[in-house]
């Protein structure tokens, strides 16, 4: 029951959401700030997480695969297919779930206990609107290329491995990352992460949006925020890689 | 003017509002007072539309709020100014960028309108010179006369104010009101204030209502405060063992 109550609000919330904005030029204005906040902010971790994933995943391919029957540019066929089919989309998302759904949740947790949501309310402004949308655009268009930002340092990192650690021989990494490659990859992996977007932003934007009390709800529902949004990507993947990958 | 009639308000079966009639006059301070939990935010949100009553009508001169579709409600906020409890400033603007915000979404004025409108709104609260600061920078007072500036930057006709001077000391407190009764009489607004501080009450209480127990227990002017026979009232206003001497006396 009590799981129905949420998504029917989930939705009238949604509805409030995406209804007409007051104005465009705000509407850009703070899309503008998100994409700082969301996406520019979030390029440190991206970068630093891909870089030491795509050299743990080389080396630790390159060692369980030690077989002579087997190439050594399947190690780099393996990181970029890991990479592009996993880890930039779906492990990148639950990274930013963590950073950018506890940031949104937290923030709009503490304007609504603050006032500052009712005073946006009471000066005839949509609230759900001024807040939630330029967040969930901002996560639409930036997340795509943190997840291209994801992939191109993460095959980085392993040609770092390559060269630093005396992996493998790093002309056989290069040929194996370009061996085979399907384009459409890329497509699936920036569709995941464009849902994995929606997700994160509205949930995080309704545990936020309806807090009710003081500092400790606010740090409730930014850990819940964080949770239903992981379990909410998990799903999503499930379902999104059954259905595109078929 | 704005009048509420017959309001009625639960939460979880237990009424906070019960049967609360009463009319607020333009270019008065109109208080309303009572004991913590007594139903007043409960009232003051209810006028503002922050909380939908469960029966009973609010008018705004001759529209009633209570029947008004979403769209004609948003109308009407643009006609009021609410001044919360905390201020509820916008921590992520600075002191100009929140008296300009309700400029922003509603006026069509260029950038140098906007800012003449702006400044002139913070002069006649007394904090110039501090535009560019955060929120976070300003003392409570401070917060305060800015939250009023925002609240006025778009002439509104009505006021509501949520305990304005809670958390600030009596003299800063007294300023606070006072400016409040200032603009309400230049602009002939009709402002209603939520306040449970006798200072308020006997300084700009042109007109008082005082709720009891989500009841609208006796309504007169700051003068009759302190005669009345309401024993409810008395006790709220002679808490203090001093003040019983006082009367006494």
């Amino acid at each position: 029951m009590k799981l129905l109550i949420h998504i029917g609000s989930y939705f009238l919330l949604m509805k409030r959401t995406f209804s007409q904005p007051e104005k465009h030029a705000i509407l850009y204005r703070q899309t503008m700030r998100e994409i700082e906040k969301v996406g520019i902010n979030s390029f440190p971790i991206v970068v630093l997480i891909s870089l030491f994933v795509g050299a743990v995943i080389t080396i630790q391919t390159n060692f369980n695969i030690e077989n002579p029957l087997l190439p050594k540019y399947l190690v780099g066929v393996t990181v970029r297919d890991s990479l592009l089919l996993e880890f930039s989309s779906t492990m990148v998302a639950l990274i930013l779930a963590g950073k950018v759904g506890s940031s949104i949740a937290s923030e709009l947790g503490m304007m609504r206990i603050t006032e500052q949501i009712d005073a946006l309310d009471v000066m005839g402004i949509n609230s759900a609107s001024y807040l939630i949308l330029p967040r969930i655009i901002a996560a639409v268009l930036f997340f795509p290329i943190l997840c291209l930002l994801s992939i191109m340092v993460g095959l980085a990192g392993g040609y770092l491995a390559c060269i630093l650690a005396n992996v493998m021989p790093p002309g056989d990494y290069i040929y194996g990352i370009q061996y085979a490659f399907y384009p459409y990859y890329i497509w699936y992996a920036m569709t995941k992460t464009v849902f994995y977007a929606i997700i994160i932003t509205t949930v995080s934007s309704y545990y936020g949006y309806n807090v009710k009390g003081g500092a400790v709800e606010v740090g409730k529902s930014s850990t819940r925020a964080v949770v239903q949004s992981s379990i909410l990507i998990l799903l999503a993947n499930l379902i999104l890689t059954r259905t595109i990958l078929q | 003017m704005i009048e509420v009639k017959n309001l009625f308000k639960s939460f979880d079966g237990e009424f906070v509002l019960n049967d609360v009639s009463a009319r607020f006059e333009p270019g008065k301070c109109n208080l309303i007072i009572g004991r913590s939990g007594s139903g007043k935010t409960v009232l003051l949100k209810s006028i503002a539309g922050l909380i939908e009553t469960d029966d009973g009508e609010i008018w705004y001169n001759d529209q009633n709020f209570s029947n008004m579709n979403a769209r004609a409600r948003q109308a009407l906020r643009q006609k009021m100014g609410v001044l919360f409890q905390g201020a509820a400033l916008f921590d992520s603007l600075t002191v100009e960028e929140n008296v300009l915000f309700p400029l922003d979404f509603f006026t069509e004025k260029g950038t140098s309108e906007k800012l003449d409108r702006a400044n002139f709104c913070l002069e006649r609260v007394r904090v110039s010179g501090s535009n560019k600061l955060y929120p976070g920078e300003l003392s409570g007072g401070m917060k305060k006369r800015v939250a009023i500036a925002r609240a006025i930057a778009l002439n509104p006709q009505y006021l509501l104010c949520d305990e304005p001077n809670s958390g600030l000391d009596p003299e800063t407190g007294i300023v606070i009101d006072n400016l409040i009764k200032e603009i309400t009489e230049e602009f002939q607004m009709t402002t209603i204030i939520n306040s449970h501080d006798m200072n308020s009450v006997l300084e700009i209480g042109d007109k008082v209502i005082f709720i009891y127990r989500g009841c609208k227990c006796w309504e007169g002017t700051r003068k009759e405060v302190l005669q009345t026979d309401n024993e409810a009232l008395n006790n709220f206003v002679f808490a203090t063992n001093m003040a019983k001497q006082i009367r006494k006396a």
